[in-house]
């Protein structure tokens, strides 16, 4: 079969796991992003035996194969079967979906606090002096000041950060997860044509373009304040285009 | 618990560290390829020649934006399905040849880490100070002396830190040429898990060992650093 053909053939296939790649990617760059805030203050502000745990799990998560990550819970987590069930967990841990999102959200979780303590330790010490001195209170320094200002720091990180997420999801395909990358396989040992995996790279490298796209948008919005003659600029582009 | 690790006929210990060695091997075969691929990209990214350059810059686009386990495969089975091809046209009677896995680890992982290494290798190059490189010059310096006694040393010292990452990012990707059939540690561990059904105990072994790799490497990269800026004077 010619290139074409196969995707023509086999397009369902590939468009459903371009979704569960991007379903898989989204959910747990999400969890680690609402986990990894609290996290990242513990790092920065908490005293060291608090820390020292987290210290622990970010080193382990940094210094080990995101795959035997997942099979030491997808597999590892049917060695406490007994104990699990009782808990009423089992079923949770027998489905790969939910191994390889969780395996990804701990996983995220980790960077992302390392990423977000990184922020915040780049906030200047004058601009929360400054809060301080106008009676701010500590959390609406955080919320006002802070927060802000370190994701502003952390923005292309964090955006790096949900690319190699995106890249590592392709292995929930070794636990039978029919991602993008395991449509891919089903397709290729159905018809030993090496295009699919082509087309494969050609729909990694678009997600991540346009993710690429997206996430600079973003970072120009929560920036706007700093170059505003060109956020007016692009606004009025837009407006002009709206109205003409 | 520990006589599940015991070495001989008994135990998992000697599977394993041949599992280890393999995981090694695989990352210290990978390394050189990968930095001499580094080289030649970052030069023809940097090259005067557009297309060149646009071959340079496309090749590190493309490469750092595919999933590991996907370039894997790609060499895997594309190499795999080429090879076959070209002995079936040299010698039609010949039985399909596999390719070996470990051969395909090191092109897929070779390829990956190039196009990383060109980047940093590239910001390196960048940083110098062309100050020196005209003083170089100045003093009567031939373009190899330059490139030796000037380039090379300071390079070295502002790629080290990035090529120190590369490095344990590598390591830890290793691990995915346990999905192609090869003997590495961690499907020297996936054979343990099946005979002694001990799946948690295994793989978290698999993983400690993982990291002790990790650190060791950061550990020595840390003295490679401290010794590669030992000239540099820390304005205080």
């Amino acid at each position: 079969m010619n290139p074409i053909d196969i995707l023509s053939t086999y397009w369902p296939r590939l468009l459903d796991g371009t979704l569960m790649t991007i379903k898989l990617t989204l959910m747990g760059a999400l969890i680690a992003a609402v986990v990894s805030p609290g996290l990242a203050l513990i790092r920065t502000q908490a005293g060291p035996l608090v820390q020292a745990p987290l210290r622990l799990y970010v080193s382990f998560v940094r210094g080990t194969p995101i795959l035997a990550q997942l099979f030491l819970i997808f597999y590892g987590s049917g060695q406490f079967r007994p104990l699990l069930q009782e808990w009423g967990l089992w079923g949770f841990f027998r489905d790969p979906f939910n191994c390889a999102l969780l395996t990804f959200a701990l996983n995220s979780t980790a960077y992302q606090t390392e990423i977000l303590r990184g922020g915040i330790l780049g906030v200047p010490s004058g601009e929360i002096e400054a809060a301080k001195a106008i009676g701010m209170t500590r959390a609406k320094t955080m919320q006002r000041v802070i927060f802000p200002h370190a994701y502003r720091i952390a923005w292309p990180a964090l955006g790096n950060e949900v690319i190699l997420l995106m890249k590592a999801s392709a292995l929930a395909s070794v636990v039978t997860v029919f991602d993008l990358m395991g449509r891919t396989r089903q397709v290729f040992s159905k018809t030993f044509d090496f295009s699919v995996y082509l087309w494969a790279a050609l729909i990694y490298l678009c997600i991540t373009a346009i993710f690429v796209i997206v996430w600079r948008q973003a970072e120009h919005r929560l920036s706007r304040h700093l170059n505003p003659n060109a956020w007016e600029r692009s606004k009025d582009k837009s407006l002009k285009a709206t109205q003409s | 618990m520990f006589e599940l690790f015991a070495f001989g006929d008994t135990g998992w210990g000697d599977e394993i560290l041949r599992g280890l060695a393999v995981t090694v091997q695989l990352a210290i075969v990978t390394l050189p390829l990968g930095l001499a691929l580094g080289f030649v990209v970052a030069s023809a990214s940097m090259s005067k020649l557009r297309a060149l350059r646009f071959m340079g810059v496309g090749y590190t686009t493309v490469m750092r934006g595919l999933p590991e386990i996907l370039t894997l495969f790609v060499v895997y089975n594309g190499v795999g399905l080429l090879l076959n091809i070209v002995m079936q046209k040299l010698n039609p009677e010949a039985p399909p040849s596999d390719f070996s896995p470990f051969a395909a680890g090191v092109i897929a992982l070779g390829m990956v880490v190039g196009a990383f290494a060109a980047e940093v290798l590239r910001g390196a190059f960048q940083s110098l100070d062309r100050g020196q490189i005209e003083a170089g010059r100045a003093v009567g310096m031939t373009e190899g002396q330059i490139f030796r006694r000037i380039k090379l040393p300071q390079v070295w010292r502002f790629a080290l830190p990035g090529l120190g990452n590369l490095w344990i990012n590598m390591l830890k990707d290793t691990a995915l040429v346990s999905v192609i059939a090869l003997d590495d540690l961690m499907r020297m561990t996936k054979v343990a898990v099946g005979v002694t059904k001990k799946p948690f105990t295994f793989y978290l072994a698999a993983c400690l060992l993982y990291w002790a790799m990790c650190v060791f490497s950061e550990v020595v990269l840390a003295r490679m650093e401290r010794h590669a800026s030992r000239g540099v004077r820390r304005a205080s």
